[in-house]
């Protein structure tokens, strides 16, 4: 029997509004075969842990470009520990500078795209990296 | 000799020789090989163009243009505390900068203040942190409001951050009609591309509407509102999308000012408008064109203005953000010179040109003053300025100015059609033709049909690092600090009352600008009135259209 589809959640922490990414990437998600849940904008981490667990992803793709990924990478990440749920990879995208990227990849990010990251890119990365959750 | 533009192409033009196979411009409108007199048809120079000056001002909205005045160069500015963005305000006006332009961080533009918790993290980042008159005075403090013109980037939040700016210049014993600059103030928009929102579109024009009734009255030199293309476009619209959104939300505006009462041409001349200006050289040049024959024919045809004044858009032009790379920065040093110098060619009258460090961070002091060399390599060393609409004539840039205008006629009857612009956005029309937009360029980039240098073409391996601006974490901790401490300071009876005003204005429809105005001056906050605006106006969820 052929794979299910993975479940991906793509999520917009925080105040800033500039989604034009994030909707672009769920509906290239989407095309791929993806099943695409997309949050809207100015989640918490709290909603979006909340959204990951009811909705049972494979993973979770968070876009920030207001400059506090420090601030809700690791909000979301501690969360999912909480919940018992960190088994859910987390990725994103946005502008991060270098140093915060290694950082937060050291914190358990699994990956950042920055800007001029093409959505073959993002695809051909989750396509390597992402597995079905144990169903 | 071939007799027609037809024949030439038939006979003449080697089709097979194209190096690729479709030419267009980024918005994917098709590009002729060549325009002739028969592509702009049955031209009049009075009708469709006049001296610069004269309706419909194709040629510009003033006589003389910048060889009377250079247009004013005004850089966007914004981050950390008030002190830290003062001093970089200090900065570009001591390096020839001549108007101010803020940027506040994103809790005070979604109305919550330093000490709440879904700022955190927020706090100065995008922009300055203002929560109440206390940072407003910082933020000002040493500049000269008679003086310089100020523009604040605030929308949902204007009401708060313009009651504060007048607060501050009444302390300073310098009365409101003395005071210029412009706010943002355009909450259409938002809902269409930019995002940041408190309240649902009716109750948010409402307040515009107050604002703009205000201002008319008590401030004349300000612009109580800049109708905004430039986010419209950065959320991936076409030329053409931004120039129809655009003037659609400013029918939007201009028909609730007038459903108030309020007398066309005691407001309109202060209207004015913020657009893009992106790669596409011609196309822009003939978007900016398009718009002031437009926005002359809908004041004066559509709403019946009398006075030339209120038949001008008179407009802010920024380079494109979302044009500019994080591979090879420095190449956005020449993105921008290119969209400036359309900018210019254009017609506008203030220009922000971006920093080529911005798709990493906030920008640096070397950035930001490269970035306004360029404006005034363009000013002082091109001579461009010297001529007035110096394309007005060309065959190319004629056609395509008549194409923009047509294409964008064509949404605004469609949204006419729908019931107006609230209905369009409140079924998701705007939206969803940019999605579309911004889909299709997308795919046009992952195929490579368009092409974005040192991104999906010309690619380097190794990238040298560039300095960037950090904004270090201490400043979230001293302003939440800062706020709080204020707060427990003040009378909390007089906060009170002072917010109650509020709340039966906002109830009762009288004007909300003398309330606010009122409070701020009692240290209200930001955070506390948009409470207010949440409890009467209710709170506006996304949509989440993908």
């Amino acid at each position: 029997m052929a794979e299910r589809p993975l479940r991906i959640l793509i999520a917009k922490p925080g105040l800033d509004g500039h989604d034009r990414g994030a909707k672009i990437i769920a509906r290239m998600l989407r095309d791929a075969g993806y099943e695409v849940i997309y949050t809207g904008l100015h989640q918490t981490p709290e909603m979006i842990v909340e959204t990951a667990i009811q909705e049972d992803v494979d993973a979770i793709g968070l876009s920030i470009l207001s400059g506090a990924h420090m601030t809700l990478f690791p909000d979301v990440l501690e969360r999912l520990r909480e919940r018992g749920a960190s088994d859910i990879p987390v990725f994103g995208g946005g502008i991060i500078p270098p140093e915060d990227v290694t950082a937060l990849k050291q914190l358990g990010v699994r990956e950042i795209f920055t800007p001029g990251a093409s959505a073959q890119e993002i695809i051909g990365w989750i396509r390597e990296h992402i597995r079905p959750r144990g169903d | 000799m071939p007799r027609s533009k037809r024949e030439w192409l038939e006979q003449c033009y080697p089709k097979d020789k194209d190096r690729i196979g479709r030419f267009t411009t980024i918005s994917d409108s098709v590009v002729d090989p060549l325009y002739t007199p028969e592509d702009v048809g049955d031209f009049s120079y009075e009708r469709d163009l006049g001296y610069p000056g004269e309706y419909p001002f194709t040629r510009g909205v003033y006589p003389s243009m910048y060889r009377g005045k250079l247009w004013t160069m005004r850089q966007f500015a914004g981050y950390g505390t008030p002190e830290d963005t003062n001093e970089r305000f200090r900065f570009l006006l001591e390096q020839g900068q001549t108007g101010l332009s803020t940027a506040f961080d994103m809790p005070t533009l979604m109305g919550y203040d330093a000490d709440h918790p879904r700022a955190r993290g927020e706090v100065g980042r995008e922009g300055v942190a203002v929560s109440s008159i206390a940072d407003m005075e910082a933020l000002f403090a040493g500049i000269p409001l008679d003086r310089v013109t100020t523009s604040m980037t605030v929308n949902c939040t204007a009401s708060i951050l313009l009651a504060m700016y007048f607060a501050v210049a009444e302390r300073r014993g310098i009365p409101l009609s003395k005071l210029g600059g412009t706010i943002q103030n355009d909450m259409l928009k938002e809902f269409i591309a930019q995002k940041e929102w408190i309240c649902p579109p009716e109750p948010s024009v409402r307040i515009i509407v107050d604002m703009i009734e205000f201002c008319t009255r008590e401030a004349p030199r300000w612009h109580p509102i800049s109708i905004s293309g430039y986010h419209i476009r950065e959320a991936g619209s076409t030329a053409a999308q931004e120039l129809a959104f655009t003037l659609a939300d400013g029918i939007g505006y201009v028909q609730a000012a007038v459903d108030r009462g309020l007398d066309v041409d005691a407001f309109a001349p202060r209207l004015s408008f913020f657009f893009n200006v992106h790669n596409d050289f011609f196309e822009e040049i003939a978007k900016f064109r398009a718009a002031r024959r437009m926005w002359a024919k809908i004041m004066r045809e559509r709403f019946g203005a009398r006075k030339p004044e209120s038949w001008r858009l008179r407009t802010h032009a920024q380079t494109a953000g979302c044009s500019l790379t994080a591979q090879q920065p420095l190449n956005n040093v020449v993105r921008v010179a290119i969209q400036a110098l359309a900018a210019v060619l254009g017609g506008t009258q203030s220009l922000h040109t971006n920093s080529m460090d911005e798709t990493l961070a906030l920008p640096s002091e070397q950035a930001v003053l490269v970035a306004l060399r360029t404006q005034q390599i363009i000013a002082e060393e091109t001579g461009v300025a010297n001529f007035i609409d110096p394309l007005g004539g060309s065959y190319a840039v004629e056609a395509l100015t008549n194409q923009i205008e047509a294409e964008a006629w064509a949404y605004i009857r469609r949204i006419d059609e729908l019931g107006g612009i609230v209905r369009a956005i409140e079924l998701g029309f705007p939206q969803k033709e940019i999605s579309e937009a911004a889909y299709r360029y997308q795919r046009q980039l992952e195929s490579g049909e368009k092409v974005m240098v040192g991104v999906n073409k010309y690619q380097v391996q190794e990238e040298p690092p560039i300095e960037i601006l950090r904004v270090p974490p201490e400043v979230e901790r001293k302003q939440v600090e800062r706020v709080r401490q204020r707060k427990q300071t003040r009378d909390a009876a007089v906060v009170a009352r002072a917010l109650e005003k509020i709340r039966r204005a906002a109830r009762e429809g009288s004007n909300l600008m003398p309330p606010i105005i009122e409070a701020v001056k009692r240290e209200v906050t930001v955070g506390e009135i948009s409470d207010v605006f949440r409890e009467v106006f209710g709170i506006y969820r996304d949509p989440a259209y993908i």
